[in-house]
């Protein structure tokens, strides 16, 4: 087959000479790579440029100082730089927000992958499209009128604007993510795995859970990773909810994630404070990193088996 | 046969009203926000709001700023990012023979769509505000967003021309077409479906992205008086300006009126993704 193409290719039919055509697709290709290798570009471009920008306060404040200082007075007269309360706030929050989240997106994928009628998958998949495409501030807006006043009424605090708002907010955000991947990845169970089951003499729901659950585990691990890279990584939502300022995480208390802490001074920040901005910039880029590996290894191992 | 077992019967019983449970939670859920965003926001939605800058001598709030704000951006990182993402794409499925090449741009890919929106900001604020000068802008807001969207489009151009069928190829290439004119006339028409599903996607992140866009476009509402001197200046889209009138502002009626409208966009772009998402499948 390959030959006769060559064969016909190479007969005259083209108007240009052997030559100018080949030129020419060989410029196609290189022109067609360049298009490639700029997203390797702009991944080289932002490591490098978060490092290089990143590196300079951590190495004027010290690193342990840096990273286990529980107190970030970025302003005062003699300022202090510890993000703790920030790497905490965003561990904490987002694993609050997979504890919420994941159950209920996880059933929901069951429910969608293998119990719902077409009719019914279509009206699921649908809404969860719309809950993904809803824009975050959006989100923000609902959690800040009604999250936000439901939660001081209900445990008597002065401001509702909490780690717990942001939570729910954040959950709510991660549930798309965790349900559309799980269900792609139970989808993709092979049916015989089901049906010897089910011949076995199980009934439904034990199939779906003891043979397709198992089945389709780093499927459903990778939509957790997933949900925790979205969950740690936004913003604006979490601004809006979150009161914002600088405590050791609590439940019920103001609190600034590491996303917020860059974004709600850098407006007006200058010299080291700006700079250490960076530098927590570079840690949230880390931790992104981790989750960007352990997502990477998951969906291969999803693909193998 | 065996009877089940009262514990393998409520097993059965108490899983299955978890999963309706929480399927339904899951709808109600977006019913409610959709509701609550329309029940707040449509009311709000007037002409005068539609058609008018802010002012601050009438004391009245206006959006249409950010409104043309939200189209330049939009057409301008579509612009770019067309030849771009597809280029990509091209060469990911069509060119590419060494594997290694084709694992690091797919690789640099997935990285990139999973970098946080504020990193993206901070990185393009650094880069094209300050070290070339462009300060808060479109342009400089443009170029982050393509960076931005660029995964997306490569993802699904990828896809819809892999489903274009190897025959095609090979009766383009039996006739005696070159490389690049079997890839315009054979593959490229028959995946166009899939290529515009995936610039719906993109438009849907850039209407709703606001992380990224406050530290490059920045978050003026002034109409500027011709393409260039918008392009060069600083101006917030909708999302942008919904939050800094909530935030900054605490005006919370012109919050939910911007949140209505992002809405209705988001749902028309999910309708029209699916009418694309139809004909690729026929």
């Amino acid at each position: 087959m390959k030959r006769i193409l060559k064969g016909n290719g190479q007969n005259g039919l083209a108007p240009k000479t052997k030559g100018t055509r080949a030129a020419f697709e060989t410029g196609m290709n290189l022109l067609f790579f360049l298009c490639g290798a700029v997203a390797v570009l702009f991944v080289l471009f932002i490591s490098i440029y978060l490092i290089v920008s990143g590196l300079p306060a951590i190495r004027e404040i010290g690193l342990a100082e840096f990273l286990f200082g529980d107190t970030w007075k970025s302003t005062g007269k003699e300022p202090q730089f510890g993000i703790l309360p920030f790497i905490l706030t965003s561990v904490y929050g987002t694993a609050g927000a997979i504890v919420v989240g994941v159950p209920i997106g996880f059933l929901t994928a069951v429910f969608l992958s293998k119990l719902a009628g077409p009719r019914v998958a279509a009206i699921i998949r649908t809404a969860v499209e719309l809950l993904s495409g809803i824009p975050s501030v959006v989100y923000g807006l609902i959690g800040m009128t009604v999250l936000v006043p439901a939660i001081r009424t209900a445990f008597h605090l002065a401001s509702g604007a909490t780690l717990l708002a942001a939570i729910v907010v954040l959950a709510i955000m991660v549930l798309p993510y965790i349900i559309s991947v799980s269900e792609t990845a139970l989808s993709a169970v092979p049916k015989e795995y089901e049906e010897a089951s089910l011949a076995l003499g199980a009934t439904e729901i034990e199939t779906y859970f003891r043979v397709s659950v198992p089945a389709a585990s780093s499927g459903i691990a990778a939509s957790v990773v997933l949900g925790v890279g979205r969950a740690i990584g936004e913003a604006m939502a979490v601004m809006m909810v979150a009161g914002n300022v600088a405590n050791m995480p609590s439940l019920l208390q103001s609190v600034r994630f590491l996303t917020t802490a860059v974004a709600s001074e850098m407006s007006y920040s200058s010299g080291l404070q700006r700079q250490a901005l960076f530098s927590i910039a570079l840690v949230l880029f880390l931790f992104i990193m981790l989750i960007n590996a352990a997502l990477a290894v998951l969906l291969k191992k999803g693909k193998k088996s | 046969m065996e009877q089940k077992s009262k514990r393998r019967v409520l097993y059965d019983r108490t899983l299955r009203a978890l999963l309706w449970f929480c399927a339904a939670l899951t709808c109600l859920l977006l019913a409610f926000l959709i509701g609550y965003i329309f029940v707040n926001g449509i009311p709000h939605i007037t002409w005068q709001l539609l058609s008018t800058e802010p002012s601050f001598r009438s004391d009245t709030i206006g959006i249409l700023p950010n409104i043309v704000n939200t189209l330049c951006l939009i057409l301008g990182t579509l612009l770019i990012v067309l030849p771009l993402g597809a280029g990509a794409a091209v060469y990911l499925t069509e060119y590419a023979k060494n594997r290694r090449v084709v694992a690091a741009i797919e690789f640099a890919a997935e990285t990139l769509s999973g970098i946080p929106s504020i990193l993206f900001g901070l990185v393009g604020m650094l880069f094209f505000c300050e070290v070339l000068g462009w300060g808060g802008s479109i342009r400089a807001g443009i170029l982050t967003m393509t960076i931005m969207v660029l995964p997306t489009i490569i993802r699904t151009t990828q896809e819809s021309l892999k489903s274009v069928p190897q025959s095609y190829r090979e009766a383009s290439l039996g006739l005696g077409s070159g490389k690049w004119h079997m890839i315009r006339t054979a593959v490229l028409p028959s995946s166009v479906e899939g290529i515009v599903t995936g610039y719906i996607l993109a438009i849907g992140r850039i209407l709703g992205e606001s992380a990224a866009l406050l530290f490059t476009a920045g978050s003026a509402s002034i109409l500027s008086a011709n393409l260039l001197q918008t392009l060069s200046s600083s101006g917030g889209t909708l999302s942008v300006a919904l939050y800094m009138y909530v935030s900054e502002r605490g005006e919370l009626e012109v919050g939910f009126a911007i949140a209505a409208i992002l809405m209705m966009l988001a749902l028309l772009l999910n309708l029209s993704a699916k009418v694309a998402g139809k004909k690729l499948k026929r």
